[in-house]
């Protein structure tokens, strides 16, 4: 499963699942994420899984390279062990205050808005990861179809809340941050709970997403 | 008095709180944060008798101008930082790495760090701070951390709920050496570069870019050719990494870094040059030297036995 590990500088190791982006890998990944993070390894500090890496980060003070290599290399991981998923419901509102680059996905896909988001609510979701801002997911995969580049200039900020797609992948911007993916609305759904210190995302990877399309009385309703 | 507390009368460019940071958090996107230069963070403490991993001010460039109010604290200023002090009307120029004794009214005003960017404002006790997974540490990326992840403003107050009295004043002789060399060890990507590019990075100048921050230095100077792809499958970061974008420019993971990214890692920087990198200004000139993983190693545990030496050197 594990195809190469390296070093990444002097206090991380980079576990290499080979290059392709699929559930199959991915899955890997997010399972030997999970059982390292159970065994609570004397020294590491961080892990990141990402669709086909893990990178295992720890302090150098309490360890080193090889002895954390020598550790993972002999990790058995129960093949039989069944990722945590959960299906979460994801409420959308695709009002054109929100969607901001529907116009430019109806262009660059030759679709129709409404062809676009038939598309994009029919679809369930699996979160691959979580990261670049506190608790943004990586969900996939839109058909051939629906695959479109980022924005030539990113926006400096995109609203808190704005759902982007870009190439085979959607997400949940969950704090206002710059960014280049293709808004097409707004979720009032608090994605990330900093009060919740245990589990402040509401999507994990391995979770299942479905998004559902809702008016903007419902976004009014459900925004408090 | 029970009633201690700083008045923030100016509260500089980027004054935050910072400890050690938080762990374990990189999978749902949240950095380490915690104190850019450990070691000025960790000498900080140690002088004014704290634990040496509570919470201090950090401030970049211009610092923040304080006024005590209260019966009497012990304060000490680390990093290479121009400040003053007014003590009952009586302007004193203040000396990094000594202990200073602040009584009802006086005040302590940092007014820049000195060809540098980091510099550290510890109490002497505890100021009354939000912690979150563990950690007062502001990252006004996310709004995670005490003040509600806000960097500090005008007219605030930092309330301090238990002063260590009775502290002797204390000092160390310590000069914060400056390099330009970082020593870098090669990264998983280093292959996507010609070989004019990786020449580039590993022998010529860079500069370093007015737009660096907590999160990332940038840098300036000659582009870095890609042969290969200028994007990788998004996937984990470090503080340290190496990142060169489509435009060829470098740019450096710091401690307030997004957690995943999607450019190709030429490099990352050696654990043992951190705390001096972070404090490389802008405009300043930075040179790139290869080191393997065992050299970088043992640099660091050298790194580590000279800070605990200090340490251990302030009674």
């Amino acid at each position: 499963m594990i195809k190469n590990i390296s070093n990444l500088g002097d206090a991380a190791l980079y576990c290499d699942f080979g290059t392709e982006v699929n559930k199959d890998i991915n899955s890997k990944v997010i399972k030997l994420f999970e059982t390292i993070r159970e065994k609570n390894i004397e020294g590491i500090n961080n892990l990141t899984p990402s669709y086909n890496k893990l990178i295992i980060s720890f302090d150098l003070k309490i360890t080193n390279f090889k002895k954390i290599k020598e550790i993972v290399e002999n990790i058995e991981i129960k093949e039989t062990q069944k990722l945590n998923s959960k299906i979460i419901e994801i409420p959308v509102c695709c009002d054109s205050s929100f969607s901001l680059d529907i116009e430019r996905l109806e262009k660059k896909l030759n679709l129709d808005r409404e062809q676009i988001l038939e598309v994009f609510f029919n679809k369930e979701f699996f979160c691959y990861m979580t990261g670049f801002i506190a608790g943004m997911p990586f969900l996939g995969d839109l058909e051939e179809k629906m695959r479109a580049q980022r924005l030539e200039t990113p926006r400096v900020k995109v609203p808190k809340g704005s759902i982007g797609l870009t190439e085979q992948f959607a997400n949940i911007y969950t704090f206002e941050s710059p960014g280049g993916w293709n808004i097409i609305g707004n979720t009032p759904l608090n994605v990330f709970d900093i009060t919740k210190e245990k589990r402040p995302n509401l999507i994990n990877p391995g979770d299942k997403v479905k998004f559902r399309r809702i008016s903007m009385e419902e976004y009014k309703d459900l925004h408090g | 008095m029970d009633n201690n507390y700083f008045e923030i009368k100016r509260a500089g460019i980027n004054t935050t709180f910072q400890d050690k940071g938080r762990n374990n958090l990189y999978h749902i996107g949240i950095p380490f944060s915690g104190a850019m230069d450990n070691r000025n963070f960790l000498l900080a403490n140690k002088l004014v008798g704290n634990k040496l991993e509570s919470p201090v001010i950090e401030f970049a460039y211009q610092g923040p101008l304080l006024k005590f109010n209260g019966d009497k604290i012990t304060i000490t200023v680390t990093g290479d930082v121009i400040f003053k002090l007014n003590k009952k009307n009586n302007e004193i120029e203040g000396r990094c790495y000594e202990t200073y004794q602040l009584e009802n009214g006086d005040e302590i005003n940092i007014l820049s760090t000195n060809k540098s960017v980091y510099g550290y404002l510890a109490i002497s006790g505890e100021i009354d701070l939000k912690f979150q997974w563990g950690s007062c540490s502001i990252n006004t990326k996310a709004n995670i951390g005490s003040n509600d992840g806000k960097k500090l403003t005008n007219g605030q107050k930092i309330n301090i709920h238990k002063i260590n009295l009775n502290q002797k004043n204390k000092k160390i002789n310590y000069l914060n050496s400056k390099i330009e060399n970082i020593r870098v060890i090669k990264a998983t990507n280093f292959d996507y570069f010609s070989e004019e590019g990786k020449k580039i990075f590993f022998e010529k100048e860079f500069i370093v870019s007015k737009l660096s921050d907590r999160m990332g230095m940038r840098l300036e100077g000659p582009k870095i050719e890609n042969i290969v792809n200028t994007n990788i499958k998004s996937e984990g970061l470090l503080k340290g990494v190496i990142q060169v974008p489509a435009d060829g420019n470098p740019i450096i993971m710091l401690s307030d870094h997004g957690t995943i990214g999607g450019y190709p890692k030429i490099g990352v920087v050696a654990s043992v040059d951190y705390d001096r990198l972070v404090q490389i200004s802008p405009g300043s000139k930075i040179k790139f030297k290869e080191i393997d993983l065992s050299d970088a190693e043992t640099l660091f545990k050298l790194y580590e036995m000279e800070t605990q030496n200090l340490i251990s050197q302030i009674l």
